[in-house]
């Protein structure tokens, strides 16, 4: 199965349904080690999306990438919004004018959107980070082989199994990092947006597809 | 919560709007996107110069647009840095041709997207230097966290910078100016209460009645380490110590000192937080030539102060003491 411009739509219209059910949580999470906007940013870029994706309907995948990136960049604020900003805009350049996205197609938006973040915000595996989440993603998305939805699920279960394990790191990137030692044992509230958004697009190809059959 | 606001959603624009109600003569105020623009700008062949960040910390930066300070100010969402369209919004509004020069508070969120705006703005043929503000000493190895943040010292830098901007000096002199502001200024902040975010509706931590954090930057998180709240002389020490000796300021130096409220801490105990502070640094034969108080960088209503040291010369000295026309600060006019 392949993504088409309309596959790309609902699944950003379900990542904007799970940014908003996950406000709180992110909220909290950020509160705990950084200051406490990160939900409500992503809740204000994603719910400006949500607008433009009915006022503007892109035609290609690609397009729709960059939607969602000249919003994000506009509306999230914090280092979240150039941060995704720049994933979204080096994933809609990585899938060029494609009119369906396969597999391979998509795991290498996912490389873009990965090169993008560390280009912009320099950070390692190991900062504590969405690098965390997003560099493990990136790897199996790329050993998932042809299938489109096959590639995305393998990247959302990678992108948690890499949320996870910022919990015991101490944070060396981001606000975060001024906390120094007392940032270990607590999730990072990037890592875990970026689990929520694979997840999201995951969950979104899965049903796309069983309503196909 | 008990805020004197309607609707967490729209703080920073219901305050934008009241700001330029009350300041019209030196300020007028964008909403889509927010920028705070002095009056009279663009002003020919003067360099903007232009900061901004995370709404909360009033009145910096948009108490200090006008004549000898900032040609513009980009407010975020409470604690947000701005986003790049407002920053490249700000020098499309206040290029008068001699460049824009951008002061940036350290932290990841403010230095992406100045990067970003300034690439918008520099697209538009405007030439735009930036510079990054790292004054706060209680952040300490750089290469394992995000840097140093900016905290007090910007305010000294904004309005020294402003000042010779104001005198003609071009896009170089400018930019040179604020890299040694930055290389001989240090901050320090502590805080007895956290303060609430709005949208969070909730205190960013909690502090014991009897408990105060010490190297708090000026965003509700949380400093380095909590101690027990002791006396203002031993507050004071606490950050006037680690200041004067990271620099260090040493004997025969000339300073500026600038004791700071968070917001929440009233003007009596700056002032007196201030007399330790010029008791101390006699004692260490530093000589306090300059100095100012009062709540200019706070953050909401947290209760508790920083101090800030600017080591002086005599071309500093004179640009501190040039005019300037602001809603927070005003002098010479």
């Amino acid at each position: 199965m392949t993504c088409t411009a309309e596959g790309v739509v609902s699944a950003l219209r379900a990542a904007v349904a799970v940014v908003i059910a996950h406000r709180d949580e992110l909220v909290r999470l950020d509160r705990e080690i950084g200051d406490g906007d990160h939900g409500e940013n992503m809740r204000r870029g994603f719910t400006a999306l949500l607008s433009r994706l009915d006022s503007e309907p892109p035609a290609t995948p690609g397009s729709a990438l960059k939607l969602v990136a000249t919003t994000l960049i506009s509306t999230v604020g914090g280092a979240a919004g150039p941060l995704y900003g720049t994933a979204f805009l080096r994933a809609a350049s990585a899938v060029g004018d494609a009119t369906a996205l396969d597999g391979p197609a998509v795991a290498k938006a996912l490389r873009g959107a990965l090169d993008g973040v560390v280009a912009r915000g320099k950070a390692e595996v190991g900062d504590k980070t969405m690098v965390d989440a997003l560099t493990p993603a990136v790897a199996a998305a790329e050993a998932a082989g042809d299938d489109m939805v096959a590639v995305l699920v393998a990247a959302a279960d990678a992108a948690d199994a890499g949320a996870e394990s910022t919990v015991p790191l101490v944070a060396r990137k981001g606000r975060a990092s001024y906390l120094g030692e007392r940032s270990a044992d607590h999730l990072d509230p990037g890592a875990r947006s970026t689990a929520l958004l694979l997840r999201a697009f995951a969950d979104a190809a899965q049903s796309d597809e069983r309503a196909q059959r | 919560m008990k805020k004197i606001i309607n609707d967490p959603e729209t703080v920073v624009l219901d305050a934008l709007r009241g700001m330029q109600a009350a300041h019209a003569d030196l300020l007028t105020v964008h909403t889509d996107p927010p920028v705070v623009v002095r009056a009279d700008a663009p002003v020919a062949r003067k360099v903007a110069v232009i900061s901004g960040g995370g709404s909360g910390h009033e009145p910096m930066h948009g108490g200090f647009v006008g004549r000898g300070m900032l040609d513009a100010a980009c407010p975020g969402a409470v604690f947000t840095s701005p986003t790049p369209d407002q920053i490249a919004s700000a020098v499309a509004k206040t290029d008068g041709g001699g460049g824009a020069l951008l002061i940036v508070k350290n932290y990841t969120g403010d230095v992406l997207n100045f990067e970003t705006g300034a690439e918008l703005a520099a697209a538009e043929g405007v030439e735009v230097r930036s510079v990054v503000i790292d004054d706060d000493v209680a952040v300490k190895d750089s290469l394992y966290t995000a840097g140093r943040r900016g905290v007090g010292g910007t305010v000294l830098l904004e309005k020294i910078v402003g000042a010779a901007a104001e005198r003609g000096i071009d896009l170089d002199g400018c930019e040179a100016l604020a890299r040694k502001v930055i290389g001989q200024v240090r901050s320090m902040g502590l805080a007895l209460t956290a303060c609430t975010v709005p949208h969070a509706g909730e205190p960013s931590f909690t502090l014991a009645d009897d408990e105060m954090e010490i190297g708090i930057g000026i965003h509700g998180e949380p400093g380095r380490h909590r101690v027990k709240a002791g006396t203002a002389d031993e507050m004071v020490r606490q950050l006037l110590d680690p200041i004067v000796e990271d620099l260090p300021f040493e004997s025969g130096d000339r300073v500026l000192l600038f004791t700071n409220s968070m917001g929440g801490s009233p003007l009596i105990e700056m002032y007196l937080a201030h007399g330790i502070a010029e008791n101390l640094l006699a004692d260490r034969g530093i000589t306090v030539e300059r100095r100012l108080v009062g709540p200019y960088v706070t953050s909401l209503e947290m209760q508790g102060m920083s101090l800030t040291l600017l080591k002086l010369d005599d071309e500093l000295v004179e640009l501190w003491d040039a005019p300037v026309n602001t809603a927070a600060l005003r002098w010479g006019v």
